[in-house]
């Protein structure tokens, strides 16, 4: 039964087609490929940025070159290509972008049309009204949403690059002081080339009162995307936040380097949420995005609390390790995750929870499910440094596999240096069951219900994390990403 | 009307099913008595269609319709329910989700229209005030630390939700005290109608004090032994198998 069964998880994982692969024919300005310090002058002219952004731009770049690409991965049976960083262009902006749209009524049909295409609607009374959207198309942001009703309450949600314009005095405060540009090399590499991302600002004591969330998608062949987000939260502000990912069919591989930062002050709360569903590559492991950021929160304040939530479906390979620096007393870090890899995907992810203020808590739920020849790492690192007094943390590791091709490995690292700290780490792997399968048969369900279900099950602890607007169309891409025929 | 005809079945290439025939009218209830090794939760999951049993020869029908040809949740959906000797578990699916997939899923396939979240629950309230079970486990997840009392009285309760025309109990009594004993009983009792048949198997007498079958057949080697009224079971509780063992001359596995 094992063999049939197998063969039954393979039939299905075969099937998985991605339904977000189509390109939009749309006349872009794109940089030629290469990277040089031209090219990183072209960008911030072209983003008409001050000088001193320019410089530590430049400043970035010039480090980047001292550094090596990281080869720490576990990559079982991988033929790992490696990134040829002068093969990719480092800007690419729909045409319409020069003189950008006022409002939406402005925006190229052409882009409305393809994010409607991807279920993300920019018509402010459409599906997701009560959701606050910026659309980021390659390197720039296309619309941003309900810009006018967030301003009343003094909540700023726009463009990073007309950030920098519009708010110099706190992108200047904050960019780069969660994650500096020299902290590793794919961030360096976006401090040095990074063209648009969200940037908000939650003022002191304001709930921002709906949901913010970006949509990226990188369109244009042969064009890396490197987008920043940088959320700051004031004393007693909140916030919710989502990103979304897609990206067209490509043989090639293409390059994803995104640096998100987020901060809270006193008691201010940042719930951050990833849907990422870029291009996986087919079958044979041909094409898909590398998906390769760095995500960083800063628990600031006391009693802060910052919670990323991640659905990773996407990706022919994702690093990324979503974390909290729990500086302020009592503050609290949380990590909720789902991966699913599938075919020839590899997953590498996990989180940091540092703990240095005093009764500091951080929570992780981490589920990897493998299929197909996935390979899905977790890689968690709990630091409580000597100053944490009553730290508090526990993870919790389930990994589940389906078929006997793929893999599931987990890494954690725990190091404690304040006796009064207490951290649990459990785990466990599960291979899901036959007997699982054949019950819900039993009871007139198909195997290939039976299975998103099952898996649904599996994650339901994170999913529930995710805001109910979304949490909908994470379970929608599980069950796609489970589709096909079995048996 | 189930018919088994000279069914042989095998597991890894050791036939543990030798030639069983056996036909359950509408609305009868038979029993499968027989010793550890027998070949009973066999029987069951081969009905089933668990893919680990190899059918070799034979053939099985409900209804006149070939259940060997269809895939395991055609034939619950066909009207064929088991209840499980130890149901799984599957973590964080709520019992209430589960089971209205399950109905939905068997709806479907005769044509009935699907079941909303409140159509379900009048159903569920229904079903649980004919059967005098409480509804309290299907919020927890499906069978997920339930007790085996619990276990098995979600089994009964999810047969009467999916109403089939044929019901299997893989020794539903095994690991239960009387009193659960007797909820399970008294499900069962409920659901017999005149129509619906039941296979009951199971090791001991006992169950058949509060489910009393029509027919009893023992079951020895793969091989029906004996076949009899419910004072065979009885007979089989006062005496053991050892008897009968020896008369079908196959205790030793000929």
């Amino acid at each position: 039964m094992a063999n049939d069964s197998n063969q039954m998880l393979d039939a299905w994982a075969e099937q998985n087609d991605y339904k977000w692969g189509f390109v939009t024919d749309i006349e872009s300005e794109t940089l030629p490929p290469g990277l040089d310090e031209d090219v990183v002058r072209a960008i911030s002219a072209r983003k008409k940025e001050p000088q001193w952004l320019l410089e530590w731009r430049l400043k970035a770049y010039r480090h980047w070159l001292t550094m090596d690409e990281p080869d720490w991965a576990h990559f079982p049976d991988h033929d790992w290509r490696p990134i040829d960083y002068n093969g990719i262009s480092y800007y690419s902006a729909p045409k319409s972008d020069d003189d950008r749209p006022k409002s939406l009524d402005e925006v190229d049909p052409k882009l409305l049309e393809t994010y409607e295409k991807l279920g993300i609607p920019l018509e402010e009374r459409a599906a997701l009204a009560g959701v606050a959207v910026d659309a980021v198309f390659d390197s720039v942001s296309v619309a941003t949403t309900y810009r006018e009703k967030l301003a009343e309450v003094g909540v700023i949600f726009c463009p990073i690059s007309e950030a920098v314009h519009d708010h110099p005095e706190l992108v200047q405060q904050y960019l780069g002081r969660i994650v500096p540009p020299n902290d590793n090399f794919f961030a360096a590499l976006n401090s040095a080339v990074f063209t648009d991302g969200s940037f908000v600002f939650i003022p002191k004591g304001v709930t921002c009162p709906m949901e913010l969330s970006t949509y990226f998608r990188i369109n244009s062949l042969n064009t890396g995307q490197f987008e920043r987000t940088l959320i700051i939260a004031e004393e007693g502000a909140s916030v919710s936040y989502l990103e979304g990912c897609t990206a067209p069919m490509r043989d090639e591989n293409q390059l994803h380097a995104a640096v998100v930062e987020l901060i809270a002050l006193d008691d201010a709360s940042i719930k951050y949420s990833t849907i990422q569903n870029w291009y996986p590559g087919d079958e044979n492991g041909k094409g898909g995005i590398y998906n390769f950021v760095t995500k960083r929160g800063l628990c600031e304040g006391d009693r802060s609390h910052i919670s990323w939530t991640q659905v990773e479906t996407g990706s022919a390979i994702t690093w990324k390790y979503p974390s909290c620096i729990l500086k302020g007393h009592d503050s609290i870090g949380e990590f909720y995750s789902v991966a699913l890899t599938n075919m020839k995907q590899q997953a590498d992810t996990g989180t940091k929870m540092i703990h240095i203020g005093r009764n500091t808590r951080s929570n992780i739920v981490s589920k990897g499910i493998s299929a197909g020849n996935g390979q899905n790492t977790y890689r968690g690192q709990v630091k409580i440094r000597p100053k944490a007094t009553n730290a508090r943390n526990y993870t919790q590791c389930d990994s589940m596999l389906m078929g006997d091709r793929c893999g599931a490995h987990t890494f954690p690292y725990i190091e404690a240096d304040n006796d009064t700290a207490i951290v649990e780490h459990e785990a466990s792997t599960s291979k899901i069951g036959e007997d699982q399968i054949f019950y819900c048969n039993q009871r007139g369900i198909s195997s290939e219900d039976a299975v998103s279900m099952i898996v649904n099950g599996f994650c339901r602890e994170v999913l529930a994390e995710l805001p109910m607007e979304f949490a909908v169309e994470a379970k929608k891409l599980l069950e796609v990403s489970l589709e096909g025929s079995v048996g | 009307m189930l018919q088994i005809t000279n069914l042989h079945a095998s597991v890894e290439g050791t036939e543990i099913l030798r030639g069983i025939d056996l036909t359950i009218p509408s609305g009868e209830v038979h029993s499968i008595m027989g010793p550890n090794g027998s070949g009973k939760s066999t029987l069951a999951r081969v009905l089933a269609g668990e893919e680990t049993y190899e059918v070799t020869e034979g053939s099985i029908t409900l209804d006149g319709e070939d259940l060997l040809d269809m895939d395991p949740d055609e034939r619950a959906c066909e009207g064929l329910f088991m209840a499980f000797q130890y149901p799984v578990e599957i973590p964080g699916v709520s019992t209430k989700y589960f089971l209205r997939a399950a109905v939905n899923a068997v709806r479907a396939h005769r044509e009935l229209s699907e079941l909303d979240a409140y159509e379900f629950l009048q159903l569920v309230k229904e079903k649980a005030q004919a059967l005098a079970l409480d509804t309290s486990l299907l919020d927890r997840s499906v069978n997920e630390g339930f007790s085996g009392g619990e276990k098995k009285r979600a089994e009964i309760f999810q047969m009467a939700m999916l109403d089939p025309k044929m019901c299997v109990l893989d020794e539903t009594d095994s690991g239960l005290d009387i009193d659960a004993l007797k909820v399970v009983s008294d499900g069962v009792n409920a659901l017999r109608d005149g129509n619906r048949s039941f296979l009951v198997i199971t090791h001991y007498q006992r169950l058949l004090n509060y489910i009393v079958p029509d027919v009893v057949h023992v079951l020895v080697n793969g091989r029906i032994a004996r076949t009899g009224g419910k004072e065979l079971a009885q007979l089989l509780e006062a005496e053991g198998y050892a008897g009968i063992e020896a008369e079908s001359g196959v205790a030793n596995g000929a």
